[in-house]
C-alpha cells in the first residue's frame, strides 16, 4: 500500500512531537526515566522517519516486532521507576527478560505457539502498565488529572503494537490495509497524548 | 520573458537543488554555531548568496566536465547538457560566472572565508572531478573534503578564524559523505560501471563498501556529537542528536548484516535527513 502525502504529514508531526518530548518535556526527569523515555520517543522518531522515507514496506521487516516492543517496554519502565518505587527492580528484570525472550523467539524458527504467547504476554503487561498506572495515579489525586492522558496514549500504543505484531506473525486482527490506513493517525494521537500528559500531568 | 523562464527551467537541474541546498545549510549552520542567537542579517544574506553561487557554480562546472559520462548513464542521460537541451559553451560560461561571483563576494566579505570557499571549489572541480574521479575510487575523499568546506567557511566567518569545532564539523561532513555517496554508487552500480567511473563497489566489492559506510557513519556521528558538545548545544538537543545518530548507525550496521536494496536506499535517504537535522540542531 502506497504511503500518501497526508500519511507523511501525520508522521512528520508525530516525529516533531517526539523531538519536543525528548528535547524539552523530559528534561527534569531522573536518569533512568530520562534514558527510557529518550529510547521510547527516539525509536518512535526514527521509525516515523523511516516510514516517511521508505513507505509502509519498511513494516515488512522482521525487525518490526522487536522495535514495536521497545517503545511500550521502555515507556512502562520509566513510569514504574517514577511512580512505583517498590517495584523498580522487579519491573526492570521483567523488561530485560521480556525483551530478550522476544528477541530469541523471533530470531530462531519455532513451530510452537511460544513466540506468540511471549509476545502477547510482554506486550500485555507493558501495555496495561502504561494504560492503568497513570489513570489510577490521577484518580488517587497523586498527579495532575491530565497525566491520565499518558494512560490513553498507552491504550493507543497497545492497540497499535498488537495490531502490528499480530500482522507480522501472520495472525492479523484487522486487514493490512486497514491497519496501515489508521497507523499514522494512531501514532500521532498517541504521541500527542504522551506529550500533553507528561508536560502538564 | 518567456525565453528567460524557459532558460531558467533548463538551468535549474544543472545546480542539483537538493545537494546545493544541503551544502548551503551546512555553511549557514557553521556560521550560526558561532554567533547564534545574535547574528548580522546582512552577513547571513551575504553568506547565503556567496555559498549558493559558488556551490551552484562548481556543480555546473562538474556537470560540464562530466557531460560525456552523464550521457552514458541511465540516471543522468536526460540532464539538459547530456540531452543537448543546452550547449556546452553556454553551461561552461554559466558555471564560471556563478563561481566567480560566489568566490568574489566571499572574498569581499572576508579574505579567509573567501579562501576557504575557493579551496572548496578548487578541490571539487579540479582535484575531484578533473583529476581523480575517472582514475580512482578514492577520489571521494577529495569530494568529501570539498563538501566539508562550506561548514568550515561558515564557522570561520562567524568566529573570525579557525578553531577545533570548525575542523570537527568539517570532519563530520567529510565522513558523512561516504555514507551518502557509497550507498548511491551501490544503487547505481551498473550505471557507473557502464560509464567507466571507478567506485568502491566496483573496485573492492559490496562487502568492503558496506564496511566503509558503517565505519564512516560511526566517525561522522561521533564528530557531530563532539561538535555539538563543543558548541554548547543544550542537553535536550544533544539527546536528539544522539537519537538521530543511533538511527544512522543502526541502518549502517543493518546494511552490513542484512544487506538489501531497501536498507541501502533507506540509509542513503536517512543520511540526508540526518545531516539536515544535525544542521538545524546546530543552528537553533
Amino acid at each position: 500500500m502506497k504511503i500518501s502525502i497526508l500519511d507523511r504529514i501525520l508522521l512528520l508531526v508525530t516525529g516533531l512531537l517526539a523531538v519536543y518530548q525528548i528535547a524539552f518535556v523530559i528534561d527534569d526527569f531522573s536518569t533512568l526515566p530520562l534514558i527510557t523515555y529518550t529510547i521510547a520517543f527516539g525509536v518512535l522518531l526514527v521509525a516515523g522517519l523511516l516510514i516517511i522515507i521508505l513507505g509502509f514496506e519498511v513494516l515488512d521487516s522482521p525487525l518490526v516486532v522487536i522495535v514495536s516492543t521497545i517503545i511500550p517496554l521502555t515507556l512502562s519502565l520509566g513510569l514504574v521507576w517514577q511512580h512505583l518505587a517498590s517495584f523498580r527492580v522487579l519491573y526492570l528484570v521483567f523488561v530485560i527478560i521480556g525483551f530478550l525472550a522476544i528477541v530469541i523467539t523471533r530470531s530462531f524458527p519455532m513451530s510452537s505457539k511460544l513466540p506468540t504467547i511471549v509476545l502477547a504476554f510482554v506486550h500485555g503487561v507493558a501495555g496495561l502498565t502504561i494504560f492503568l498506572l497513570p489513570i489510577i495515579l490521577s484518580m488517587q489525586g497523586q498527579v495532575n488529572p491530565l497525566f491520565s492522558l499518558v494512560g490513553i496514549g498507552g491504550a493507543l500504543i497497545g492497540v497499535g503494537g498488537l495490531l502490528l505484531s499480530f500482522l507480522k506473525v501472520g495472525k492479523p486482527i484487522l486487514s493490512r490495509e486497514t491497519i496501515l490506513k489508521v497507523l499514522p493517525g494512531l501514532l500521532l494521537l498517541m504521541t500527542l497524548c504522551f506529550v500533553i500528559g507528561f508536560r502538564y500531568g | 520573458m518567456k525565453t528567460l523562464f524557459a532558460k531558467l527551467r533548463l538551468y535549474l537541474p544543472l545546480i542539483k537543488g537538493l545537494q546545493t541546498g544541503l551544502l548551503v545549510a551546512t555553511g549557514l549552520a557553521g556560521y550560526m554555531s558561532a554567533r547564534c542567537p545574535i547574528f548580522n542579517l546582512g552577513t547571513v544574506a551575504g553568506l547565503f548568496v556567496s555559498l549558493f553561487l559558488s556551490i551552484s557554480g562548481s556543480t555546473i562546472l562538474n556537470m560540464w566536465y562530466d557531460r560525456d559520462i552523464d550521457a552514458k548513464m541511465g540516471r543522468t542521460k536526460k540532464r539538459p547538457l547530456s540531452s543537448g537541451a543546452v550547449s556546452d559553451g553556454e553551461v561552461l560560461r554559466l558555471g564560471l560566472t556563478l563561481s566567480l561571483l560566489g568566490v568574489g563576494l566571499a572574498v569581499a566579505m572576508d579574505a579567509l572565508y573567501g579562501l576557504i570557499i575557493f579551496a572548496g571549489l578548487f578541490f571539487d572541480v579540479v582535484v575531484y572531478t578533473i583529476w581523480l574521479k575517472r582514475k580512482t575510487c578514492w577520489s571521494i575523499v577529495w569530494g568529501g573534503i570539498s563538501g566539508g568546506m562550506p561548514i568550515l567557511a561558515g564557522r570561520v566567518l562567524g568566529m573570525g578564524g579557525f578553531d577545533w569545532i570548525g575542523v570537527i564539523l568539517s570532519l563530520g561532513i567529510l565522513f558523512w559523505i561516504p555514507t551518502h555517496i557509497l550507498t548511491f554508487s551501490m544503487k547505481y552500480y551498473n550505471d557507473y560501471k557502464a560509464a567507466g567511473v571507478p567506485t568502491f563497489p566496483s573496485t573492492y566489492g559490496f562487502g568492503f563498501t558496506r564496511a566503509v559506510i558503517a565505519i564512516s557513519s560511526v566517525i561522522a556521528a561521533l564528530a557531530m556529537g563532539m561538535a555539538g558538545w563543543g558548541i554548547g548545544m543544550t542537553v535536550g538537543y544533544l539527546r536528539i542528536l544522539i537519537v538521530l545518530s543511533a538511527g544512522l548507525l543502526t541502518l549502517a550496521v543493518a546494511t552490513l548484516l542484512r544487506p538489501s536494496e531497501q536498507v541501502n536506499f533507506g540509509l542513503f535517504k536517512y543520511a540526508s535527513v540526518y545531516m539536515l537535522s544535525s544542521m538545524v540542531l546546530i543552528m537553533v
